[in-house]
């Protein structure tokens, strides 16, 4: 058991890399602060126009999504921080983590959100504009309120995705929990650096499972 | 007729290959209450539903107050202000109280302030009986009373016509009563109502004429004596016949 | 030079692509071994726990619930990095295939069990009374009343999670796996050419693209209605 502390919880290597983690935590914290937003503002377009009729908009939109959905969020990160630079363009690590979570958890966000706004009954809209609400009003003061509410629960879940995949950047050198971590675990040769990250991504994003958990359970007890 | 405040001429409406109404012409003067009777399936929703372009006819020509709705460069926003419509569904914002669901509009269509939103729109829940209740949601309100929120929610923009599509068709029978009282007391108040209904008996008392629709044209219209006692076409004599044996 | 093909010239270079074309799909194999693995793996994983589960044995499930919160908290790239590079200090060096498979696997069995847990407690409580009431065992009722009905539940869901799961594979590059996007990053590196990389791209898609547009056609026909 000593030397089970000893490797992976070495209190002298917790105390001396702390602060590097800390740092780590504190970008991890304003990264996802960054994308989260960012995410469910792309997300919110296309949901608003997936609720566009016209098919000529739709299958392209449905494409996108669907292309986006496909490609790993990895080789989409290492495509514009690798691979941009041959095209003389060179975005810093942050940036190309901040374009590649756009592009890809805004399609996961908007799937969410167009089911969303497709759960709301037509006659909602319906009423609305028969009071003189334009579509736009429509959309934002009764089915928008409605679709989020509806789909609460998946939003949640997939906040709790975008935070973890914040992880990613450590592959783009962006100083963030794991990456401040393997850079501690290299300098020490020892692996509690990389223990203490993990233990705090529980702590940070726990309370959150749990969350999803008692709101999942209480949709199925609802039925 | 002199000036009717809705002139629906010619209207035509296609579903892909359903010809649901085939050349309807409707003329409505101010304070009538005109009820439209018919089979299921004889486009009376659709024509309703045509007067405010909740549905967009096809062909046609449709004059409310003064206001061409059809005409792509009428702000079919304002015009809607001026025509209230009940659905059969009532089709209420649950996320909102009765109140939320009168001020809604008026705050942002009518540009009233808050204050002066919830003023108007408390005075309009009292009219229909509800005044009592403006901070409940529809959840907690019974059939009869979120029908009649709805008809607050479309009163309280002061419209000059109001469209009523089967407003009492969703209702537990016992409710439906409270919803017909306050349809009854907003004809005195001089209201001009075009109501869609399968209720005969309100007709009778309190309708100045009746149309029968069938197969999206108007069959026959007359004053509800005239449909109910004597029918002059033999299928409005059907569905009269049909209706009464229940 | 015009700008359309110095483009084509630098992405899409037909010599380097033909010359890394046998690597890419060397690693394409091992990205479907890898996915392979995982789903068969994480999926029975998730099932055996959610089974467990309804035994109702208290100890045992605040055990399970434990599980499997830890691993839908942790990001997959800490658990990989955790195993890969942790796991030596107590003489234990699994390689970064392994690693890559037995990290994401735990992550899709923590998942699985959450909507399979899900499907089998959403089966309305008349269901199992009614089964037993004709005298059918517990294993009995479980296997021929409730699970057919959860597992039309379970399906939206499960192919969308496995389907993020498996993207996964690519976070293997990490640890070394020579997966489509290891393979595609050393031959870039090799050639100063990001050639290879578009090929690795377009072999994630053609692998990816029907899998998630079948989970679409999926979800429809077995839709969950809240």
């Amino acid at each position: 058991m000593e030397a089970l502390i000893q490797t992976f919880l070495n209190p002298e290597i917790i105390a001396a890399s702390w602060p590097i983690v800390m740092a780590g935590l504190r970008n991890t914290v304003l990264l996802s602060l960054l994308v989260v937003p960012l995410g469910l503002f792309g997300g919110l377009i296309l949901a608003l126009l997936a609720s566009v009729k016209n098919p000529a908009v739709r299958w392209p939109l449905m494409a996108w999504v669907d292309f986006f959905r496909a490609f790993p969020p990895l080789v989409l990160l290492i495509l514009l921080f690798a691979g941009l630079p041959f095209a003389g363009l060179e975005l810093g690590g942050f940036v190309c983590v901040a374009i590649a979570f756009f592009l890809n958890t805004g399609a996961y966000y908007g799937e969410i959100l167009r089911a969303g706004i497709d759960s709301v009954p037509a006659g909602q809209v319906e009423a609305a504009r028969s009071t003189g609400l334009s579509g736009l009003q429509a959309m934002a003061y009764v089915v928008l309120p409605q679709a989020v509410r509806n789909v609460l629960p998946d939003l949640l879940s997939n906040t709790l995705e975008v935070v973890k995949l914040t992880s990613l950047g450590s592959v783009v050198a962006v100083p963030e929990l794991l990456y401040q971590a393997r850079q501690a675990q290299s300098i020490t040769y020892n692996p509690t650096p990389i223990v203490v990250a993990a233990i705090i991504y529980f702590l940070m994003l726990w309370p959150v499972v749990r969350l999803l958990s008692r709101l999942e359970n209480r949709a199925l007890a609802g039925r | 007729m002199s000036n009717p405040i809705v002139d629906a001429r010619g209207v035509h409406k296609h579903f892909g290959a359903l010809h649901v109404l085939r050349g309807v012409d409707l003329r409505v003067t101010e304070r009538e209450l005109v009820f439209v009777i018919g089979p299921s399936g004889s486009g009376k929703s659709t024509l309703l539903r045509c007067l405010n372009r909740l549905e967009e006819p096809s062909a046609g020509r449709v004059v409310v107050d003064g206001i061409d709705m059809l005409d792509p460069r009428t702000d079919i926003n304002h015009a809607r202000q001026r025509i209230g419509m009940v659905f059969q569904s009532f089709n209420l914002y649950p996320h909102m109280t009765a109140l939320g669901n009168v001020t809604l509009a008026l705050r942002k269509v009518a540009g009233k302030s808050r204050a002066a939103a919830e003023a108007l729109g408390q005075a309009a829940l009292e009219r229909v009986g509800l005044g009592d209740r403006a901070g409940h949601t529809p959840g907690q309100l019974s059939g009869g009373q979120q029908q009649r929120v709805a008809i607050a929610r479309a009163i309280a923009l002061e419209p000059r016509v109001m469209l009523f599509d089967e407003p009492t068709s969703a209702l537990d029978p016992e409710l439906v009563g409270s919803v017909l009282e306050v349809m009854r007391s907003l004809r005195e108040s001089g209201m001009t109502m075009i109501v869609v209904s399968h209720e005969m008996g309100f007709a009778r008392n309190a309708a100045d004429r009746v149309v029968f629709m069938d197969e999206g044209a108007i069959v026959e219209e007359g004053p509800p004596t005239a449909i109910f006692e004597h029918p002059a076409h033999e299928r409005t004599r059907t569905f009269i016949g049909q209706i009464q044996r229940h | 030079m015009s700008n359309w093909d110095r483009f084509t010239d630098t992405f899409f270079n037909a010599r380097v692509m033909l010359k890394y074309l046998p690597d890419i799909l060397s690693g394409v194999v091992v990205t479907i071994e890898l996915a392979l693995l995982i789903v068969v793996t994480g999926i029975a994983a998730g099932l055996a726990l959610a089974l467990l589960r309804s035994l109702a044995i208290r100890p045992l499930n605040w055990l399970i619930i434990f599980t499997v919160d830890v691993f839908r908290s942790l990001p997959p790239l800490v658990v990989i990095v955790l195993i890969y590079f942790g796991l030596p200090s107590v003489d234990l060096s699994p390689s970064g295939f392994v690693s890559t498979w037995l990290s994401l696997a735990l992550v899709l069995m923590a998942f699985s069990e959450e909507i399979f847990w899900a499907g089998i407690t959403s089966v309305a409580k008349g269901q199992w009374e009614a089964a037993r009431s004709t005298g059918l065992s517990f294993g009995q009722t479980l296997m021929s009343v409730v699970l057919p009905q959860a597992f039309r539940l379970t399906i939206p869901p499960l192919t969308n999670r496995t389907i993020a799961i498996t993207k996964g594979t690519a976070l293997g590059t990490v640890v070394a796996v020579t997966e489509i996007l290891g393979q595609a990053s050393s031959a870039m590196s090799n050639s100063y050419n990001p050639s290879p990389l578009m090929m690795g791209a377009a072999a994630y898609l053609v692998l990816f693209f029907p899998v998630v547009v079948a989970a679409r056609w999926v979800e429809t026909k077995f839709a969950w209605k809240r």
